[in-house]
């Protein structure tokens, strides 16, 4: 976090315009849950009571690509499917994230056949993947934070500005 | 499964039954596929078999080891009678046609379209022929052993610089 | 000025004053009531669902081929991952087709042990079905109460197979473990928690006006056209259907135990709730009975082919390592045959067709999907209510798109 409140008596806050945007972004992360398989059953756990995804400011799912700026892909996508996941990660605003959820997601995982996908990131940029078949929930807010670190530290363009 | 099924499909249609077997219990019917509808309605509708439930139709692709290559299968139960019977149909590869068991139970609708799809088998006179699993345009038919299991047909075009 | 009158005709012949055309919409296979696989073209007039095609396949995995390129052994996770919501029914289904074809007979204790954890994941199957219509009702807090008693399900589970979800559990022959030795003294916390919990769900939805009047009489199924479209399990009984595997054909030791087949009368969505509930209870009934049956014992077969030598055995001779090798690289050797096995699972009969010829890879395996039946009939199940009405029919009849789309 960038924010400095000692310098100056504490009477002002002083940061970095990049930094502040960077801040209020990754504590407000309006999820679309792309959520196909087995994976979802672990999402959904973790979106309720006992690890309460909301801890970290993410818990809101939006299922409208256009209102969302973190896209969960969660579960296998099979290439019939694969034209909808391209279509909705092109339909969502700048700036965006997208999260791979499970083994399948990420890489196919067992699946080596003809209809999987081998991997989301042949088809859509991914910025953090989370291995597992399915993985457990700490593993999901691990990457959560990970994605949080990414966002922090990330440099603002033109673009992603908006 | 039932020997009494067996023993009624083979009174009443000697012609059309090539074998039955039974293996653990279960009892199996090789038919002819000429008056299959008509062994089906049978077995549908006859009060002593009442086969009323339909539960399983696939196909056994036998490639380069038995001839004619593909089997389909139907699983029947009766809900009344309690007892089930499994039916056999070879179809060569050539002609890898059977009559379409839709108008007899409607729950074969989507068996027979996944027959279809996945095996290439056509069911004459299903109201719906169209691949079910994967989409219009997929070349082959997936299941059969002769296709490469990793053999994909993306419909999105991939990322520069990633293959799969 | 001049006005523009738009003269229309019902598709029966009668005017239409309002002048509406019949509008065209699709959903899903995004949509959060399609479950992400499922996609439905709807033809709508004014709120009224005409007509509703629908079409699956966008969770086709390969199930059968990637099947056909593993051995015997190999299969258990794939068949974790089709009713990904109740693993361990699927892993007892199969384990059982294919002890048919060898012909082999498992330890009582085993019988048991497989009965407690299938229940177990049935109860967590229902739990997920009720509380994610609930939820896509509205019923947030309802779905919170289902989830958090699945999750105390699920603890329970991890401690035995080492998996909170995909738990490749059960083994040809046996199972991977026995039972932990304070399981039981584990599973009364957490029944009790789960009777609360249900209680409480109960408490909250089952005398709501709204979640009756959304729930009766929508989404309708008679007895004979279930019977036609081939339903079973938990959606065949809330339409009449007595049919239960585990009470018909009873497989393992459910002859033993006493439970009842709740059986619904009009077919409706609040039927399929009804039946689910009770089911739910009926199943800790069983287990409850399998704690009071069973009793010490070997869980697995006493033969090495098929069976994996203890840890010690493998690496302290040289018969366990040859065993432990044939079993891992060549599998279990099944004699040629097909058979059809059929088991009770979270959905309906749940069947396994396996064709051998001999090898330590599966021929053909094939799964009969009891979603598949509901698939192919949830159009007759729309059409004629409103589309509001789309999101519990679709809810209720447990759509699982591992097990339909295979």
């Amino acid at each position: 976090m960038g924010l400095d409140t000692t310098s100056m008596g504490g009477s002002f806050v002083g940061t970095k315009l990049t930094e502040a945007i960077n801040w209020a972004r990754k504590y407000s992360l309006f999820q679309y849950p792309f959520v196909t398989a087995c994976c979802g059953m672990e999402f959904m756990a973790t979106a309720c009571s006992h690890y309460d995804i909301s801890r970290f400011g993410a818990e809101i799912p939006r299922f409208s690509p256009r209102q969302a700026d973190l896209l969960f892909v969660v579960g296998t996508v099979s290439h019939k499917l694969a034209p909808v996941l391209k279509k909705v990660y092109e339909q969502m605003c700048d700036p965006k994230w997208v999260v791979s959820f499970g083994a399948c997601a990420s890489s196919g995982g067992f699946y080596d056949n003809y209809c999987t996908v081998q991997g989301i990131d042949t088809i859509i940029p991914v910025d953090v993947y989370i291995p597992g078949c399915p993985p457990r929930p700490e593993a999901v807010l691990d990457a959560l934070m990970l994605l949080q670190e990414k966002i922090q530290n990330a440099q603002l363009d033109r673009r992603s500005v908006g | 499964m039932s020997q009494y099924v067996v023993q009624r499909l083979t009174e009443r249609f000697p012609d059309q039954i090539l074998e039955t077997h039974a293996f653990r219990g279960d009892d199996t019917v090789v038919l002819k596929r000429d008056k299959l509808l008509e062994v089906l309605r049978f077995l549908k509708e006859d009060a002593g078999l009442n086969f009323d439930l339909p539960v399983d139709l696939t196909v056994v692709d036998w490639w380069r080891k038995k001839e004619p290559r593909f089997e389909v299968v139907y699983h029947l139960y009766s809900l009344g009678k309690g007892h089930r019977i499994r039916l056999k149909v070879p179809v060569d590869e050539d002609d890898a046609v059977v009559p379409s068991s839709r108008a007899v139970w409607a729950g074969f609708d989507w068996y027979e379209r996944e027959a279809w799809d996945l095996y290439g088998i056509r069911f004459e006179g299903h109201p719906n022929h169209t691949r079910i699993l994967l989409w219009e345009g997929f070349e082959g038919h997936p299941l059969r052993k002769d296709y490469p299991i990793t053999k994909r047909q993306p419909l999105t075009a991939l990322l520069d610089g990633k293959q799969e | 000025m001049s006005e523009i009158f738009i003269e229309t005709v019902r598709d029966d012949g009668t005017p239409d004053d309002l002048g509406s055309v019949p509008m065209s919409l699709q959903m899903g296979p995004s949509h959060p009531a399609m479950h992400g696989t499922i996609k439905m073209r709807l033809r709508l007039d004014g709120e009224i669902v005409q007509k509703a095609d629908v079409e699956v396949g966008y969770l086709h995995r390969g199930f059968e081929k990637s099947c056909e390129n593993s051995t015997w052994t190999q299969v258990f996770p794939y068949t974790d991952r089709l009713n990904y919501v109740s693993p361990l029914c699927n892993n007892v289904g199969y384990a059982m087709a294919v002890e048919k074809l060898i012909g082999i007979d498992v330890p009582e204790r085993c019988k048991y042990v497989r009965m407690i954890m299938s229940e177990t994941s049935r109860v967590g199957d229902h739990l997920t079905c009720v509380g994610a219509s609930l939820m896509e009702l509205g019923a947030f807090t309802a779905f919170l109460y289902a989830i958090e008693a699945r999750e105390e399900i699920w603890r329970l589970t991890e401690e035995v197979t080492g998996a909170r979800l995909t738990h490749t559990y059960v083994r040809v022959g046996g199972l991977k473990d026995d039972l932990p030795p304070d399981f039981e003294a584990k599973y009364r916390k957490v029944e009790k928690k789960i009777r609360s919990l249900v209680d409480d769900i109960l408490l909250l939805v089952d005398r709501n006006r709204i979640f009756l009047d959304r729930m009766k009489d929508t989404g309708v199924m008679t007895r004979e056209r279930a019977i036609d479209w081939g339903f079973t399990g938990p959606c065949a009984r809330a339409s009449g259907v007595a049919y239960d595997v585990r009470k018909s054909h009873p497989y393992l030791l459910y002859d033993r135990t006493d439970f009842d087949v709740p059986v619904g009368t009009t077919g409706d969505n609040y039927d399929r709730y009804l039946v689910r509930m009770e089911e739910l209870k009926q199943s800790l009934r069983i287990i409850d009975q399998c704690f009071k049956q069973m009793k010490p014992g070997p869980v697995n077969v006493d033969d090495p082919r098929i069976v994996m030598p203890d840890r010690d055995e493998v690496y302290g001779s040289i018969e366990g390592t040859i065993q432990h090798f044939k079993i891992i690289m060549e599998g279990i050797q099944v004699p040629p045959g097909e058979v059809y096995s059929y088991t009770e699972g979270g959905n309906g009969e749940l069947g396994f067709y396996l064709v051998s010829v001999g090898e330590g890879k599966p021929y053909k395996c094939r799964v009969r999907p009891p979603c598949w039946n509901f698939m192919q009939a949830v159009h007759e199940m729309l059409e004629g209510y409103q589309i509001a009405d789309i999101v519990p029919t679709f809810g209720s009849v447990n759509m699982i798109g591992g097990e339909c789309d295979r």
